[in-house]
Protein backbone atom coordinates (compact mmCIF):
# COMPACT_ATOMS: atom_id res chain seq x y z
CA UNK A 1 0.00 0.00 0.00
CA UNK A 2 1.23 3.43 -0.60
CA UNK A 3 2.58 5.56 2.17
CA UNK A 4 1.13 8.36 1.33
CA UNK A 5 -2.34 6.64 1.82
CA UNK A 6 -1.42 5.45 5.27
CA UNK A 7 0.15 8.86 6.14
CA UNK A 8 -3.85 10.18 5.10
CA UNK A 9 -5.55 7.87 7.51
CA UNK A 10 -3.50 8.66 10.40
CA UNK A 11 -4.13 12.08 10.19
CA UNK A 12 -6.48 13.50 13.39
CA UNK A 13 -10.20 13.98 12.18
CA UNK A 14 -10.60 17.59 12.34
CA UNK A 15 -14.02 17.37 12.85
CA UNK A 16 -13.76 16.75 16.92
CA UNK A 17 -12.19 19.97 18.43
CA UNK A 18 -10.61 19.15 21.12
CA UNK A 19 -11.12 19.90 24.75
CA UNK A 20 -8.51 22.08 26.41
CA UNK A 21 -7.86 20.60 29.82
CA UNK A 22 -9.14 23.40 31.89
CA UNK A 23 -12.54 23.96 29.68
CA UNK A 24 -15.35 22.71 30.94
CA UNK A 25 -17.11 19.93 29.24
CA UNK A 26 -20.59 20.61 30.42
CA UNK A 27 -21.86 23.13 31.90
CA UNK A 28 -24.84 24.41 32.39
CA UNK A 29 -25.56 28.55 33.08
CA UNK A 30 -28.38 30.04 35.06
CA UNK A 31 -31.19 27.37 34.31
CA UNK A 32 -34.13 27.82 34.70
CA UNK A 33 -37.20 24.75 34.22
CA UNK A 34 -40.92 25.37 34.52
CA UNK A 35 -43.25 22.35 33.92
CA UNK A 36 -46.57 24.52 34.13
CA UNK A 37 -46.81 26.14 37.67
CA UNK A 38 -43.93 24.27 39.02
CA UNK A 39 -40.71 25.79 39.20
CA UNK A 40 -38.23 22.14 38.97
CA UNK A 41 -34.70 24.30 38.61
CA UNK A 42 -34.53 28.01 39.53
CA UNK A 43 -30.96 29.64 38.32
CA UNK A 44 -29.15 26.54 38.44
CA UNK A 45 -25.65 26.88 37.17
CA UNK A 46 -22.76 24.06 37.32
CA UNK A 47 -20.32 22.72 35.03
CA UNK A 48 -18.26 19.10 35.34
CA UNK A 49 -14.40 19.55 34.17
CA UNK A 50 -13.02 16.86 32.16
CA UNK A 51 -11.87 13.56 33.97
CA UNK A 52 -13.67 14.51 37.25
CA UNK A 53 -16.19 12.25 39.48
CA UNK A 54 -18.94 14.20 39.96
CA UNK A 55 -21.77 13.44 42.57
CA UNK A 56 -24.80 15.39 42.07
CA UNK A 57 -26.33 15.51 45.66
CA UNK A 58 -29.74 16.51 46.55
CA UNK A 59 -33.50 15.27 48.10
CA UNK A 60 -36.30 14.38 46.60
CA UNK A 61 -37.59 16.67 43.99
CA UNK A 62 -33.95 18.83 44.14
CA UNK A 63 -34.29 18.81 40.15
CA UNK A 64 -31.33 16.66 40.01
CA UNK A 65 -33.03 14.40 37.02
CA UNK A 66 -33.89 17.21 35.36
CA UNK A 67 -30.84 18.43 35.38
CA UNK A 68 -29.32 15.76 33.78
CA UNK A 69 -32.11 15.40 31.18
CA UNK A 70 -31.04 18.90 29.99
CA UNK A 71 -27.52 17.52 29.96
CA UNK A 72 -28.42 14.37 28.07
CA UNK A 73 -30.72 16.72 25.59
CA UNK A 74 -34.02 14.95 26.23
CA UNK A 75 -35.49 18.53 27.79
CA UNK A 76 -34.68 22.13 26.44
CA UNK A 77 -34.60 24.48 29.55
CA UNK A 78 -37.18 27.34 29.65
CA UNK A 79 -34.27 29.78 29.96
CA UNK A 80 -30.57 29.52 30.18
CA UNK A 81 -28.13 27.28 28.40
CA UNK A 82 -26.91 23.95 28.23
CA UNK A 83 -23.91 23.31 26.36
CA UNK A 84 -22.34 19.65 26.15
CA UNK A 85 -18.68 19.80 24.25
CA UNK A 86 -18.99 23.23 23.63
CA UNK A 87 -22.29 22.38 21.60
CA UNK A 88 -25.90 21.77 21.86
CA UNK A 89 -26.34 18.64 23.33
CA UNK A 90 -29.43 17.46 21.19
CA UNK A 91 -26.76 17.29 18.57
CA UNK A 92 -25.83 14.40 16.85
CA UNK A 93 -22.10 14.66 17.39
CA UNK A 94 -22.70 15.05 20.90
CA UNK A 95 -24.33 12.63 21.56
CA UNK A 96 -21.55 10.12 20.26
CA UNK A 97 -19.53 11.30 23.03
CA UNK A 98 -22.12 10.82 25.62
CA UNK A 99 -22.99 7.67 27.81
CA UNK A 100 -25.81 7.17 30.18
CA UNK A 101 -27.69 4.93 32.99
CA UNK A 102 -30.70 6.01 33.62
CA UNK A 103 -32.91 4.49 36.70
CA UNK A 104 -36.22 3.92 35.05
CA UNK A 105 -35.42 2.35 32.37
CA UNK A 106 -36.70 -1.50 32.25
CA UNK A 107 -35.18 -2.45 28.61
CA UNK A 108 -36.41 -4.93 26.00
CA UNK A 109 -36.71 -8.25 28.11
CA UNK A 110 -36.23 -10.11 24.91
CA UNK A 111 -33.18 -9.22 24.00
CA UNK A 112 -29.62 -10.80 25.02
CA UNK A 113 -27.56 -9.18 26.54
CA UNK A 114 -24.99 -9.34 23.89
CA UNK A 115 -27.47 -8.41 21.15
CA UNK A 116 -28.31 -5.04 23.40
CA UNK A 117 -24.87 -4.79 23.40
CA UNK A 118 -24.54 -5.11 19.91
CA UNK A 119 -27.28 -2.47 19.07
CA UNK A 120 -25.53 0.26 21.42
CA UNK A 121 -22.45 -0.31 20.00
CA UNK A 122 -23.42 0.38 16.55
CA UNK A 123 -24.79 3.71 17.34
CA UNK A 124 -21.06 5.04 18.37
CA UNK A 125 -18.31 5.70 16.06
CA UNK A 126 -15.56 4.25 17.61
CA UNK A 127 -17.17 1.89 19.95
CA UNK A 128 -15.15 -0.23 22.63
CA UNK A 129 -14.65 -3.77 21.90
CA UNK A 130 -16.99 -6.49 22.78
CA UNK A 131 -14.66 -8.51 25.31
CA UNK A 132 -13.36 -4.91 26.95
CA UNK A 133 -17.06 -4.12 27.97
CA UNK A 134 -17.23 -7.65 29.16
CA UNK A 135 -14.17 -7.49 30.93
CA UNK A 136 -15.17 -3.80 32.38
CA UNK A 137 -18.48 -4.41 33.49
CA UNK A 138 -18.04 -8.00 33.87
CA UNK A 139 -20.48 -10.00 32.48
CA UNK A 140 -18.69 -12.79 31.36
CA UNK A 141 -21.61 -15.74 31.53
CA UNK A 142 -24.23 -13.59 31.28
CA UNK A 143 -23.97 -12.54 27.46
CA UNK A 144 -26.39 -15.04 26.47
CA UNK A 145 -29.03 -14.66 29.05
CA UNK A 146 -32.26 -12.71 28.05
CA UNK A 147 -32.60 -9.62 29.22
CA UNK A 148 -35.51 -10.74 31.61
CA UNK A 149 -33.83 -13.05 32.92
CA UNK A 150 -31.09 -11.93 34.90
CA UNK A 151 -30.92 -11.01 38.37
CA UNK A 152 -30.81 -7.08 39.91
CA UNK A 153 -27.24 -6.63 39.99
CA UNK A 154 -26.84 -8.34 36.39
CA UNK A 155 -29.41 -5.86 34.99
CA UNK A 156 -27.19 -2.99 36.46
CA UNK A 157 -24.43 -3.97 34.95
CA UNK A 158 -25.62 -4.72 31.76
CA UNK A 159 -27.18 -1.12 31.73
CA UNK A 160 -23.39 0.07 33.13
CA UNK A 161 -22.41 -1.75 30.10
CA UNK A 162 -25.05 0.36 27.46
CA UNK A 163 -23.49 3.46 29.76
CA UNK A 164 -19.96 3.10 28.17
CA UNK A 165 -20.26 0.94 25.64
CA UNK A 166 -19.95 3.45 23.22
CA UNK A 167 -16.30 4.85 24.88
CA UNK A 168 -17.92 8.04 25.62
CA UNK A 169 -16.12 11.23 27.01
CA UNK A 170 -18.99 12.21 29.28
CA UNK A 171 -21.41 9.22 31.46
CA UNK A 172 -24.40 10.27 33.35
CA UNK A 173 -25.30 7.79 35.76
CA UNK A 174 -28.72 7.99 37.32
CA UNK A 175 -28.41 6.20 41.06
CA UNK A 176 -26.24 3.41 39.41
CA UNK A 177 -26.31 1.03 42.38
CA UNK A 178 -29.79 1.45 43.83
CA UNK A 179 -30.68 -2.01 45.11
CA UNK A 180 -27.43 -3.60 45.02
CA UNK A 181 -25.60 -5.64 47.92
CA UNK A 182 -22.64 -4.43 49.19
CA UNK A 183 -20.01 -6.56 46.78
CA UNK A 184 -22.36 -5.53 44.08
CA UNK A 185 -22.18 -1.93 44.64
CA UNK A 186 -18.17 -2.22 45.48
CA UNK A 187 -17.30 -3.79 42.81
CA UNK A 188 -19.13 -1.33 40.05
CA UNK A 189 -17.31 1.71 41.93
CA UNK A 190 -13.96 -0.38 40.59
CA UNK A 191 -15.49 0.30 37.80
CA UNK A 192 -16.33 3.39 37.94
CA UNK A 193 -12.92 4.67 39.02
CA UNK A 194 -11.48 2.57 36.34
CA UNK A 195 -13.40 4.56 34.02
CA UNK A 196 -12.47 8.27 35.34
CA UNK A 197 -8.61 7.00 35.48
CA UNK A 198 -9.49 6.85 31.60
CA UNK A 199 -10.03 10.55 31.24
CA UNK A 200 -13.96 9.85 31.34
CA UNK A 201 -15.36 12.41 33.02
CA UNK A 202 -18.35 10.68 35.13
CA UNK A 203 -21.66 12.66 36.40
CA UNK A 204 -23.74 10.43 39.08
CA UNK A 205 -26.54 10.57 40.92
CA UNK A 206 -27.13 9.08 44.57
CA UNK A 207 -28.99 8.74 47.32
CA UNK A 208 -25.91 6.53 49.20
CA UNK A 209 -24.18 9.69 50.96
CA UNK A 210 -20.93 6.85 51.32
CA UNK A 211 -21.13 6.22 47.60
CA UNK A 212 -20.45 10.34 46.88
CA UNK A 213 -18.31 10.23 49.76
CA UNK A 214 -15.96 7.39 48.28
CA UNK A 215 -16.20 8.28 44.55
CA UNK A 216 -16.37 11.90 43.60
CA UNK A 217 -13.52 14.32 43.22
CA UNK A 218 -16.52 16.96 43.85
CA UNK A 219 -19.62 17.26 45.26
CA UNK A 220 -22.77 19.53 43.78
CA UNK A 221 -25.16 19.77 46.29
CA UNK A 222 -28.75 20.96 45.20
CA UNK A 223 -32.35 21.60 46.82
CA UNK A 224 -35.34 23.21 45.11
CA UNK A 225 -33.27 23.61 41.90
CA UNK A 226 -30.37 25.70 42.86
CA UNK A 227 -27.23 24.39 44.07
CA UNK A 228 -26.41 25.17 47.63
CA UNK A 229 -22.90 24.25 48.13
CA UNK A 230 -19.84 22.85 45.94
CA UNK A 231 -16.60 21.36 46.72
CA UNK A 232 -14.55 17.97 47.31
CA UNK A 233 -15.94 15.95 49.72
CA UNK A 234 -13.61 17.25 52.74
CA UNK A 235 -15.01 20.02 52.07
CA UNK A 236 -18.56 20.24 51.83
CA UNK A 237 -17.93 17.76 55.47
CA UNK A 238 -16.03 20.30 57.24
CA UNK A 239 -18.82 23.33 55.91
CA UNK A 240 -21.18 21.40 58.03
CA UNK A 241 -18.84 22.36 61.33
CA UNK A 242 -16.05 20.98 61.66
CA UNK A 243 -14.58 17.65 63.27
CA UNK A 244 -15.06 16.10 66.45
CA UNK A 245 -12.29 15.66 69.13
CA UNK A 246 -13.07 13.08 71.58
CA UNK A 247 -11.51 12.37 74.60
CA UNK A 248 -10.59 11.86 78.43
CA UNK A 249 -9.10 14.55 79.94
CA UNK A 250 -8.71 16.46 83.25
CA UNK A 251 -9.12 20.03 81.23
CA UNK A 252 -12.15 21.95 82.59
CA UNK A 253 -14.96 22.56 80.14
CA UNK A 254 -14.50 26.24 79.95
CA UNK A 255 -11.13 26.69 79.29
CA UNK A 256 -11.61 23.85 76.33
CA UNK A 257 -14.83 26.39 75.44
CA UNK A 258 -11.56 29.08 75.15
CA UNK A 259 -9.41 27.26 72.78
CA UNK A 260 -9.44 28.66 68.93
CA UNK A 261 -12.08 27.34 66.40
CA UNK A 262 -14.23 25.58 69.46
CA UNK A 263 -17.98 25.54 68.32
CA UNK A 264 -18.95 23.02 71.34
CA UNK A 265 -17.72 20.90 74.27
CA UNK A 266 -19.81 18.12 75.49
CA UNK A 267 -18.55 16.31 78.38
CA UNK A 268 -20.06 12.98 79.36
CA UNK A 269 -19.24 10.71 82.35
CA UNK A 270 -16.24 8.90 80.59
CA UNK A 271 -15.49 11.46 78.19
CA UNK A 272 -15.68 14.77 76.57
CA UNK A 273 -16.51 15.70 73.10
CA UNK A 274 -15.10 18.94 71.31
CA UNK A 275 -15.94 19.75 68.12
CA UNK A 276 -13.64 22.50 66.56
CA UNK A 277 -13.21 23.87 62.95
CA UNK A 278 -9.41 23.81 63.57
CA UNK A 279 -8.70 20.34 65.30
CA UNK A 280 -5.26 20.22 65.06
CA UNK A 281 -4.71 23.74 66.78
CA UNK A 282 -7.44 22.27 69.27
CA UNK A 283 -5.70 18.67 70.04
CA UNK A 284 -2.18 20.44 69.94
CA UNK A 285 -2.71 22.63 72.47
CA UNK A 286 -4.73 19.56 74.81
CA UNK A 287 -1.84 17.74 74.65
CA UNK A 288 0.35 20.01 75.82
CA UNK A 289 -1.75 21.06 78.80
CA UNK A 290 -2.63 17.63 79.43
CA UNK A 291 -0.13 14.55 79.84
CA UNK A 292 -2.87 12.45 80.81
CA UNK A 293 -5.37 12.96 77.74
CA UNK A 294 -6.10 9.64 76.56
CA UNK A 295 -8.32 7.35 74.10
CA UNK A 296 -8.03 10.45 71.71
CA UNK A 297 -9.93 10.01 68.64
CA UNK A 298 -10.76 12.60 65.87
CA UNK A 299 -13.68 11.84 63.45
CA UNK A 300 -14.51 13.96 60.56
CA UNK A 301 -18.72 14.93 60.31
CA UNK A 302 -20.55 12.23 58.41
CA UNK A 303 -20.96 13.51 55.11
CA UNK A 304 -24.95 12.87 55.91
CA UNK A 305 -24.75 15.07 58.86
CA UNK A 306 -23.38 17.93 56.20
CA UNK A 307 -25.85 16.87 53.87
CA UNK A 308 -28.83 17.37 56.14
CA UNK A 309 -27.31 20.41 57.74
CA UNK A 310 -27.34 22.00 54.12
CA UNK A 311 -30.55 20.98 52.84
CA UNK A 312 -32.22 22.02 55.97
CA UNK A 313 -30.75 25.38 56.17
CA UNK A 314 -31.94 25.91 52.45
CA UNK B 1 -29.00 21.93 14.73
CA UNK B 2 -31.42 19.83 16.28
CA UNK B 3 -34.24 21.62 18.01
CA UNK B 4 -35.77 18.42 19.24
CA UNK B 5 -34.68 15.82 21.54
CA UNK B 6 -34.78 13.13 19.18
CA UNK B 7 -31.27 12.42 17.13
CA UNK B 8 -32.74 12.91 13.09
CA UNK B 9 -29.27 12.60 11.84
CA UNK B 10 -25.81 10.88 12.15
CA UNK B 11 -23.02 12.92 12.47
CA UNK B 12 -21.38 14.07 9.53
CA UNK B 13 -18.06 11.84 10.37
CA UNK B 14 -19.95 8.32 10.12
CA UNK B 15 -20.87 7.48 6.51
CA UNK B 16 -24.07 5.92 4.80
CA UNK B 17 -22.40 2.43 5.42
CA UNK B 18 -22.48 3.16 9.19
CA UNK B 19 -25.80 4.61 8.81
CA UNK B 20 -27.25 1.58 6.78
CA UNK B 21 -26.00 -0.89 9.21
CA UNK B 22 -27.79 0.72 12.30
CA UNK B 23 -30.78 0.36 10.22
CA UNK B 24 -30.44 -2.99 9.53
CA UNK B 25 -29.31 -3.48 13.36
CA UNK B 26 -32.34 -1.79 14.87
CA UNK B 27 -34.41 -3.89 12.27
CA UNK B 28 -32.76 -7.54 13.44
CA UNK B 29 -33.54 -6.55 16.86
CA UNK B 30 -37.13 -5.15 16.54
CA UNK B 31 -37.43 -8.63 14.53
CA UNK B 32 -36.32 -10.58 16.94
CA UNK B 33 -38.32 -9.11 19.87
CA UNK B 34 -41.24 -9.38 18.64
CA UNK B 35 -40.99 -12.59 17.56
CA UNK B 36 -39.51 -13.89 21.03
CA UNK B 37 -42.71 -12.19 22.50
CA UNK B 38 -44.60 -15.22 22.04
CA UNK B 39 -47.89 -13.82 23.58
CA UNK B 40 -47.20 -11.45 20.67
CA UNK B 41 -46.11 -13.54 18.28
CA UNK B 42 -48.20 -17.23 18.35
CA UNK B 43 -51.13 -14.80 18.66
CA UNK B 44 -50.54 -12.47 15.58
CA UNK B 45 -50.20 -15.17 13.17
CA UNK B 46 -52.14 -17.80 15.22
CA UNK B 47 -55.47 -15.78 15.44
CA UNK B 48 -55.81 -15.80 11.37
CA UNK B 49 -54.85 -19.25 10.57
CA UNK B 50 -57.01 -20.26 13.37
CA UNK B 51 -60.31 -18.25 11.59
CA UNK B 52 -59.27 -19.00 7.68
CA UNK B 53 -59.11 -22.79 8.95
CA UNK B 54 -62.24 -22.90 10.58
CA UNK B 55 -64.36 -20.68 8.36
CA UNK B 56 -62.56 -20.98 5.35
CA UNK B 57 -61.30 -24.22 4.89
CA UNK B 58 -64.89 -25.17 5.73
CA UNK B 59 -66.30 -23.31 2.63
CA UNK B 60 -63.36 -24.79 -0.21
CA UNK B 61 -66.16 -26.05 -2.03
CA UNK B 62 -68.71 -23.06 -1.94
CA UNK B 63 -68.89 -20.69 -4.38
CA UNK B 64 -71.87 -17.64 -4.41
CA UNK B 65 -72.07 -15.63 -7.85
CA UNK B 66 -68.88 -16.83 -9.31
CA UNK B 67 -66.83 -16.11 -6.23
CA UNK B 68 -65.04 -18.48 -4.34
CA UNK B 69 -65.73 -18.51 -0.65
CA UNK B 70 -62.44 -20.24 0.66
CA UNK B 71 -60.62 -17.69 -1.60
CA UNK B 72 -63.17 -14.31 -0.57
CA UNK B 73 -62.08 -15.40 3.16
CA UNK B 74 -57.92 -15.76 2.39
CA UNK B 75 -58.53 -11.84 1.02
CA UNK B 76 -60.52 -11.13 3.95
CA UNK B 77 -58.00 -12.45 6.83
CA UNK B 78 -54.52 -11.45 5.13
CA UNK B 79 -56.14 -7.72 6.15
CA UNK B 80 -57.12 -8.89 9.03
CA UNK B 81 -53.82 -10.68 10.13
CA UNK B 82 -51.61 -7.74 8.57
CA UNK B 83 -53.55 -4.87 10.47
CA UNK B 84 -53.73 -7.17 13.84
CA UNK B 85 -49.36 -7.42 13.13
CA UNK B 86 -49.44 -3.49 12.94
CA UNK B 87 -51.38 -2.34 15.45
CA UNK B 88 -50.68 -4.43 17.98
CA UNK B 89 -46.81 -4.84 16.75
CA UNK B 90 -46.55 -1.06 16.96
CA UNK B 91 -49.00 0.79 18.88
CA UNK B 92 -49.31 -1.77 22.19
CA UNK B 93 -45.33 -2.11 21.27
CA UNK B 94 -44.16 1.36 21.22
CA UNK B 95 -46.40 2.29 24.20
CA UNK B 96 -45.32 -0.23 26.25
CA UNK B 97 -41.41 1.34 25.41
CA UNK B 98 -42.75 4.51 25.86
CA UNK B 99 -43.82 3.98 29.44
CA UNK B 100 -40.62 1.53 29.93
CA UNK B 101 -38.14 4.66 29.72
CA UNK B 102 -36.28 2.42 27.10
CA UNK B 103 -37.07 4.97 24.70
CA UNK B 104 -35.87 7.92 26.82
CA UNK B 105 -32.09 5.69 26.80
CA UNK B 106 -32.59 5.50 23.19
CA UNK B 107 -33.00 8.79 22.37
CA UNK B 108 -30.18 9.96 24.75
CA UNK B 109 -28.20 7.94 22.07
CA UNK B 110 -27.12 8.78 18.81
CA UNK B 111 -29.31 6.37 17.68
CA UNK B 112 -30.92 8.03 14.43
CA UNK B 113 -34.65 8.23 15.18
CA UNK B 114 -35.74 7.14 11.92
CA UNK B 115 -33.64 3.68 12.10
CA UNK B 116 -36.26 3.32 15.07
CA UNK B 117 -39.39 3.83 13.12
CA UNK B 118 -38.02 2.74 10.26
CA UNK B 119 -37.28 -0.93 12.37
CA UNK B 120 -40.53 -0.60 13.56
CA UNK B 121 -42.22 -0.10 10.77
CA UNK B 122 -40.41 -3.32 8.80
CA UNK B 123 -41.20 -5.70 11.37
CA UNK B 124 -44.73 -5.07 10.99
CA UNK B 125 -44.50 -5.55 7.28
CA UNK B 126 -42.23 -8.75 7.50
CA UNK B 127 -44.94 -9.98 10.02
CA UNK B 128 -47.89 -9.00 7.56
CA UNK B 129 -45.79 -10.98 4.58
CA UNK B 130 -45.23 -13.85 7.13
CA UNK B 131 -48.87 -14.27 7.74
CA UNK B 132 -50.56 -13.44 4.06
CA UNK B 133 -47.74 -16.28 3.14
CA UNK B 134 -48.82 -18.83 5.47
CA UNK B 135 -52.77 -18.41 4.87
CA UNK B 136 -52.01 -18.84 1.10
CA UNK B 137 -50.41 -21.86 1.52
CA UNK B 138 -52.80 -22.87 3.77
CA UNK B 139 -55.75 -21.73 1.45
CA UNK B 140 -53.99 -23.33 -1.69
CA UNK B 141 -53.47 -26.71 0.35
CA UNK B 142 -56.52 -27.73 1.81
CA UNK B 143 -58.80 -24.60 1.15
CA UNK B 144 -59.15 -26.03 -2.80
CA UNK B 145 -58.06 -22.30 -3.75
CA UNK B 146 -56.89 -21.33 -7.12
CA UNK B 147 -53.74 -18.79 -6.75
CA UNK B 148 -51.57 -17.79 -9.94
CA UNK B 149 -47.91 -16.55 -8.62
CA UNK B 150 -48.76 -13.30 -10.17
CA UNK B 151 -52.18 -12.71 -7.67
CA UNK B 152 -49.69 -13.79 -4.91
CA UNK B 153 -46.84 -11.35 -5.61
CA UNK B 154 -49.71 -8.82 -5.74
CA UNK B 155 -51.25 -9.80 -2.95
CA UNK B 156 -47.78 -9.74 -0.67
CA UNK B 157 -47.12 -6.18 -2.70
CA UNK B 158 -50.30 -5.05 -1.09
CA UNK B 159 -49.72 -6.15 2.14
CA UNK B 160 -46.62 -4.06 2.45
CA UNK B 161 -48.37 -1.40 1.49
CA UNK B 162 -51.42 -1.96 3.91
CA UNK B 163 -48.43 -2.97 6.98
CA UNK B 164 -47.00 0.80 6.16
CA UNK B 165 -50.82 2.45 6.41
CA UNK B 166 -51.57 0.44 9.15
CA UNK B 167 -48.25 0.70 11.16
CA UNK B 168 -48.64 4.96 10.60
CA UNK B 169 -51.93 4.11 13.02
CA UNK B 170 -50.34 2.55 14.80
CA UNK B 171 -47.66 5.06 15.55
CA UNK B 172 -50.52 7.68 16.87
CA UNK B 173 -52.31 5.06 18.74
CA UNK B 174 -49.23 4.85 20.96
CA UNK B 175 -48.65 8.35 21.07
CA UNK B 176 -51.95 8.88 22.59
CA UNK B 177 -53.01 6.27 24.51
CA UNK B 178 -51.66 5.34 28.15
CA UNK B 179 -49.56 2.15 27.75
CA UNK B 180 -51.15 -0.13 30.30
CA UNK B 181 -54.51 0.37 28.21
CA UNK B 182 -52.73 0.03 25.02
CA UNK B 183 -53.95 -3.62 24.56
CA UNK B 184 -57.22 -2.99 25.24
CA UNK B 185 -58.36 -0.13 23.21
CA UNK B 186 -56.47 -1.65 20.20
CA UNK B 187 -58.51 -4.53 20.31
CA UNK B 188 -61.71 -2.22 20.89
CA UNK B 189 -60.68 -0.34 17.72
CA UNK B 190 -59.23 -3.13 15.65
CA UNK B 191 -62.13 -5.76 15.62
CA UNK B 192 -65.05 -3.71 15.29
CA UNK B 193 -63.53 -2.15 12.60
CA UNK B 194 -62.24 -5.83 10.75
CA UNK B 195 -66.35 -6.70 11.29
CA UNK B 196 -67.62 -3.41 9.81
CA UNK B 197 -65.40 -3.21 6.53
CA UNK B 198 -66.30 -7.07 5.82
CA UNK B 199 -62.97 -9.02 6.80
CA UNK B 200 -65.05 -11.75 8.26
CA UNK B 201 -68.41 -11.40 6.88
CA UNK B 202 -68.69 -9.42 3.02
CA UNK B 203 -71.29 -6.58 4.06
CA UNK B 204 -73.55 -7.56 1.62
CA UNK B 205 -74.69 -9.97 4.03
CA UNK B 206 -75.17 -7.25 6.82
CA UNK B 207 -77.86 -4.99 7.91
CA UNK B 208 -78.16 -1.74 5.33
CA UNK B 209 -77.28 0.48 8.05
CA UNK B 210 -73.93 -1.30 9.25
CA UNK B 211 -72.68 -1.85 5.46
CA UNK B 212 -72.78 2.19 5.71
CA UNK B 213 -69.84 2.09 8.20
CA UNK B 214 -67.87 0.68 5.55
CA UNK B 215 -66.61 3.07 3.05
CA UNK B 216 -65.34 5.32 6.21
CA UNK B 217 -63.19 2.43 7.24
CA UNK B 218 -59.65 1.99 6.49
CA UNK B 219 -59.99 -1.14 6.11
CA UNK B 220 -62.59 -1.33 3.70
CA UNK B 221 -60.45 -0.06 1.68
CA UNK B 222 -57.56 -2.17 2.09
CA UNK B 223 -59.49 -5.25 1.83
CA UNK B 224 -60.99 -3.74 -1.39
CA UNK B 225 -57.99 -3.57 -2.62
CA UNK B 226 -56.88 -7.25 -1.92
CA UNK B 227 -60.09 -8.73 -3.43
CA UNK B 228 -59.73 -6.59 -6.69
CA UNK B 229 -56.60 -9.24 -7.12
CA UNK B 230 -58.88 -11.62 -7.24
CA UNK B 231 -61.76 -9.96 -9.44
CA UNK B 232 -64.13 -9.59 -6.29
CA UNK B 233 -63.69 -6.22 -5.43
CA UNK B 234 -66.63 -3.43 -5.39
CA UNK B 235 -67.72 -1.11 -8.08
CA UNK B 236 -65.33 1.61 -7.06
CA UNK B 237 -62.83 2.35 -9.01
CA UNK B 238 -58.94 1.38 -7.52
CA UNK B 239 -57.71 4.76 -7.16
CA UNK B 240 -60.51 5.93 -5.12
CA UNK B 241 -59.60 3.01 -2.82
CA UNK B 242 -55.55 4.10 -3.39
CA UNK B 243 -56.67 7.34 -2.63
CA UNK B 244 -58.40 6.78 0.71
CA UNK B 245 -55.24 4.79 2.21
CA UNK B 246 -52.72 6.90 1.24
CA UNK B 247 -54.96 9.84 2.82
CA UNK B 248 -55.38 7.67 5.93
CA UNK B 249 -51.73 7.02 6.16
CA UNK B 250 -50.77 11.26 5.46
CA UNK B 251 -53.95 11.66 8.14
CA UNK B 252 -51.94 9.07 10.90
CA UNK B 253 -48.34 10.28 10.31
CA UNK B 254 -49.67 14.07 10.30
CA UNK B 255 -50.94 13.50 13.79
CA UNK B 256 -48.51 11.86 15.09
CA UNK B 257 -46.18 13.98 14.00
CA UNK B 258 -48.28 16.97 15.79
CA UNK B 259 -49.05 15.40 19.22
CA UNK B 260 -44.85 14.54 19.28
CA UNK B 261 -43.71 17.91 18.49
CA UNK B 262 -46.53 19.02 21.41
CA UNK B 263 -45.11 16.40 23.87
CA UNK B 264 -41.40 17.52 23.48
CA UNK B 265 -42.42 21.14 23.80
CA UNK B 266 -44.05 20.31 27.54
CA UNK B 267 -40.66 17.77 28.05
Amino acid sequence: MPLSVVAFETEPSAATPAIEPTQPVATLTNITKRFGATVALDGLSLALRPGEIVALLGPNGAGKSTAIKILLGLSAPTSGIGQVFGANPRSATTRTRVGAMLQTTRISEMLRVREHLDLFRSYYPCPLTVAEIHRIAQLHGIEDRLFGQLSGGQKQRTLFALAFCGNPDLIFLDEPTVGLDIESRRALWQQIRFLSAQGKTILLTTHYLEEADSLAHRIIVINKGRVISEGTPAEIKRSSGGRTIRCQTRLSREFLSTLPSVTSVVPTETCVTVVASDAETVVREMLLRDETLSDLEVTSPALEDAFLALTQRS
Amino acid sequence: MATSAITHSLPASSGPAHTLRIFCKETKYEFLKLMRTRSFSLAIIGFPIMFYVLFGIANRNSYTGGVHIAKYMLGGYACFGLIGAALFGIGVGLAGELAAGWLELKRASPMPASAYLFAKCASAVAFGLIIVSVLATIAVSFGGVSLTAVELIKMLGITMAGSVAFASMGLLLALIVPANAATGIVNLIYLPMSFLSGLWVPIRFMPHWLQNFAPALPTYHLSQLMLHIFGYGDSMSLSAHWNTLIGFTLLMLGLSWLIFHRKEQKA
